[in-house]
C-alpha cells in the first residue's frame, strides 16, 4: 500500500468516524462535540506557538470576542440589545429555521470579523515582546478581557446572556452543534493543511528560528505575525459563535473568556502532541481529552491537580510531545531522513 | 467618582491608604525579590511564587489551630518551604531550566495548579486568617487606625529583607549565587557548583516567599486561589524595576502597594485585581517603547 492510499484511507476513517460516531454513541455526543472543539484549539494555537514561536496564554480572547460579537448580532437582528439583556429581559419573538440558521450565519461572520479586528489592534500592541513576555502580556490580556466585558452593561455584564432559543428538539439541537463543530474543525484542518504546503508557513517558521535574521533577509516580521494571527483568531472567533449559541447562556469569566481552562487546554494540547506539526495538536487533543474526561469522571476532586501534573510531566519530561517522539523514534515511517553527519560517532569516525 | 471628593474633603483617609499601602508593599517588595532573585540567577520566572506564598500562609494558619502563636510559624515556614523548593528544584525545575523560556513558564505554571488545587482539597476554599491577637493602634486623633500586627509584619518584612541582602554580600553560598548570575559558565570554570547554587537560589526563595505568607495570613487573608494575584504583583515590581535592582524593587513594591489601595478605594474592591493586571499591560508597553529605541525594524 503506497503513502497516498494510506493517507487516503486515514482520512476516509475520520471523515466516517466523524459522521457516524453521534449516532452509533449518542450519549456521549457534548463529548464528541467538545473534542472537535478541541482540536481546533490545538490547531489554531499551534499556529502561533508552534510555527511561529510565539507562545500566546492569550489566544481565548477571541474565542470570548467572537462569542459575544455573534450573539450580540443575532440578538440585534430581533431585538434592542440593551433590552434584551437587562434584568427584566425583552418580549419573546417567535422565530423559526430561517431567522435561526441566518442569524447564526451572520453571528459566525460577525465573530470572524470581530476576531480579526482584535488581534490586529492587540497584535500592534504586544507583539514588540519577545519570548516569555509575550506569553504573560497575552495572558495578562486575556484576564483583562474577561474583566473589562464583565464590566459592560451593555452586554449584560458578568450576569452574561441568553442565547437565542433553538428551534429544534433537543436531540436535533445536539446534532446540529455536532455538526457545526465538526466542520468548523475540518475547515480548520483543511486550511492549514494547504496553508502548511505554500511559501507563507516558511516564512513564519523563519520567525521562529531567529527573528532577527528573518527580518534582516527582508521578511516583514511584524505582518506575518499580525497576519497569522489574525487567521488564527478568526476560526476561534467562529468557534466562539457556535460554542456561545451550543451553551446556551454567555457569561464573561467561565464561558467566554475561560483563561485557565480552555485558554491553558489549547497550549497543553499543542504541547502534548507535538508543536510545530500539523497532526501533533489533532493528537494531543484527543489524547488530552480523553485523560480529562477520565479524571474528571474518576478522580473528581482532584481532576485539577491531574492536570497540573500532566502540564508538569508533559514540559519536563516530554518536551517533544507524542509525535515529536515518534519521528525521532520511527523516521522512516514519516519520510523523514536523518543527517547523521554532524552525531558524535560521525565525527569520531571523520577524526580516526 | 465620588470617592475622589471624599479623598479631597477628608484628607486623613488619603494618610490612612497611604500607610496601609505602603505596610502591604513591602511584603510585596519581599515576594518580588525573591522572584528577581530566581530570575536573575536561574533564569525561570517562577509563575507559582504566589503559590509559595500561600503554603507560607496555610502553615501559619495550621499551627494557630494547636495554639501556636503565628509568629513561631516564620522560622518553621523558613524551614519547610527551603526545603520544599530544594524538592521541587530536584524533581521538576532541574529539567526545564536550560530550556528555552516558554517551558519554564509553563512548568511553573503546573506547578502552580497543583499547590493552588492541593491546598483547596486540604483546607477548603474558605478565606482564612491566621489570628495573632495584637491591638489596633490610633494615630491622628483617631483619624488613622493601624493594627499594630501590620507594623510588626513591616518590621519582619524589613528584617527579612536585610537577612537576604547581608546573606547575599557577605556569605560564601551569597557570593556564588551572585557569581553565577553574572555568568554562570565563568562561574563553572572557578569551581563553583552551578547546579547546586540553582538548586538553592530556587529554594532560597520558596523561603523567602513562605516567610511572607506567614506575615500575609497575619495582616490579611488567605485563600487557595489568592496565589495568583501575587504571582502577578511580582511580576509587575519585578518587570518594572528591572533585575538585580534592589531599591527598584523596593520602591516599585511600596508604590504598588500604595497604588492598589488608593485604586480600590476609587474604584471598587472588586476592580482590584484588574488594576494590577492592566497596570502589568502598560508596563510591558512601555517597556517595549523602550526597547523599540534600540532597535532597527524593517517598515
Amino acid at each position: 500500500m503506497s503513502v497516498s492510499q494510506k493517507t487516503f484511507l486515514l482520512y476516509a476513517f475520520i471523515l466516517l468516524g466523524g459522521i457516524l460516531a453521534p449516532f452509533v454513541f449518542p450519549n456521549y455526543i457534548a463529548q464528541f462535540a467538545t473534542l472537535w472543539l478541541m482540536i481546533l484549539f490545538a490547531l489554531t494555537w499551534d499556529m502561533m506557538g508552534g510555527q511561529m514561536g510565539y507562545n500566546s496564554l492569550g489566544n481565548i480572547i477571541f474565542f470570548g470576542v467572537g462569542m459575544y460579537a455573534s450573539a450580540v448580532v443575532q440578538i440585534a437582528r430581533l431585538y434592542e440589545v440593551a433590552e434584551y439583556t437587562s434584568h427584566s429581559g425583552a418580549p419573546k419573538v417567535d422565530f423559526g429555521w430561517t431567522e435561526y440558521l441566518s442569524g447564526m450565519g451572520f453571528g459566525i461572520i460577525a465573530g470572524a470579523l470581530a476576531a480579526i479586528f482584535i488581534a490586529v489592534i492587540l497584535g500592534r500592541i504586544v507583539f514588540g515582546l519577545r519570548g516569555p513576555y509575550f506569553a504573560i502580556g497575552t495572558l495578562g490580556a486575556a484576564i483583562a478581557a474577561g474583566e473589562l466585558v464583565g464590566a459592560w452593561d451593555y452586554i449584560g455584564g458578568g450576569g452574561g446572556i441568553t442565547s437565542l432559543p433553538f428551534p429544534g428538539t433537543g436531540d436535533e439541537r445536539s446534532l446540529f452543534f455536532y455538526f457545526a463543530l465538526f466542520a468548523l474543525a475540518l475547515l480548520t484542518f483543511a486550511f492549514l493543511k494547504w496553508l502548511y504546503s505554500r511559501r507563507y508557513v516558511l516564512a513564519v517558521n523563519a520567525i521562529r528560528d531567529d527573528e532577527d535574521k528573518a527580518e534582516a533577509m527582508g521578511i516583514h516580521t511584524l505582518r506575518y505575525k499580525t497576519v497569522t494571527w489574525a487567521m488564527s483568531a478568526s476560526f476561534l472567533g467562529m468557534a466562539g459563535a457556535v460554542y456561545g449559541n451550543m451553551a446556551g447562556f454567555i457569561e464573561p469569566l467561565e464561558v467566554a473568556f475561560p483563561t485557565i481552562t480552555f485558554g491553558i487546554f489549547m497550549v497543553l494540547m499543542a504541547l502534548l502532541g507535538g508543536k510545530g506539526t500539523l497532526w501533533g495538536p489533532v493528537l494531543g487533543a484527543v489524547v488530552f481529552h480523553i485523560i480529562k474526561e477520565f479524571t474528571w469522571t474518576h478522580f473528581l476532586g482532584w481532576q485539577w491537580v491531574a492536570l497540573g501534573m500532566l502540564i508538569i510531566i508533559n514540559v519536563a519530561y516530554f518536551q517533544q510531545g507524542i509525535l515529536g517522539w515518534a519521528q525521532e523514534k520511527w523516521p522512516d515511517f514519516f519520510g523523514l531522513t536523518v543527517d547523521e553527519s554532524d552525531t558524535r560517532e560521525a565525527v569520531e569516525e571523520a577524526s580516526k | 467618582m465620588d470617592n475622589i471628593s471624599l479623598l479631597v474633603l477628608a484628607p486623613v483617609l488619603n494618610v490612612q491608604l497611604l500607610v496601609d499601602g505602603l505596610l502591604i508593599g513591602a511584603i510585596f517588595a519581599l515576594v518580588a525579590y525573591g522572584l528577581a532573585l530566581v530570575w536573575g540567577v536561574t533564569n525561570v520566572k517562577n509563575l507559582a511564587q504566589g503559590d509559595f506564598v500561600m503554603m507560607g500562609g496555610y502553615i501559619a494558619y495550621s499551627m494557630t489551630l494547636v495554639g501556636i502563636h503565628p509568629l513561631w510559624a516564620l522560622p518553621v515556614a523558613v524551614v519547610v518551604m527551603f526545603c520544599f523548593g530544594w524538592a521541587l528544584y530536584k524533581i521538576v525545575i532541574y529539567r526545564v531550566v536550560d530550556k528555552d523560556l516558554f517551558t519554564s513558564l509553563l512548568a511553573t505554571f503546573g506547578i502552580a495548579i497543583v499547590v493552588q488545587q492541593v491546598l483547596n482539597l486540604i483546607f477548603g476554599p474558605e478565606v482564612m486568617i491566621a489570628e495573632s491577637g495584637f491591638e489596633v493602634g490610633e494615630y491622628l486623633d483617631g483619624g488613622l487606625t493601624v493594627s499594630n500586627v501590620k507594623i510588626i509584619a513591616f518590621v519582619m518584612a524589613l528584617i527579612l529583607a536585610l537577612i537576604v541582602v547581608l546573606f547575599m554580600k557577605q556569605s560564601r553560598m551569597g557570593q556564588a549565587i551572585r557569581a553565577t548570575s553574572q555568568n554562570a559558565r565563568a562561574a563553572r570554570i572557578m569551581g563553583i557548583d552551578t547546579d547546586r547554587v540553582y538548586a538553592f537560589t530556587f529554594a532560597l526563595n520558596a523561603a523567602i516567599c513562605g516567610a511572607a505568607g506567614v506575615l500575609i495570613s497575619m495582616i490579611w487573608v488567605i485563600q487557595p486561589y489568592f496565589g495568583t494575584s501575587y504571582s502577578i504583583r511580582a511580576f509587575v515590581i519585578v518587570t518594572a524595576a528591572g533585575l538585580g535592582n534592589l531599591p527598584g524593587v523596593i520602591m516599585a513594591g511600596l508604590g504598588l502597594g500604595a497604588l492598589e489601595q488608593f485604586g480600590a478605594f476609587i474604584l471598587g474592591a472588586e476592580f482590584q485585581q484588574a488594576i494590577v493586571v492592566g497596570l502589568l499591560l502598560v508596563i510591558l508597553v512601555i517597556r517595549q517603547i523602550q526597547q523599540s529605541r534600540h532597535r532597527q525594524v524593517v517598515k
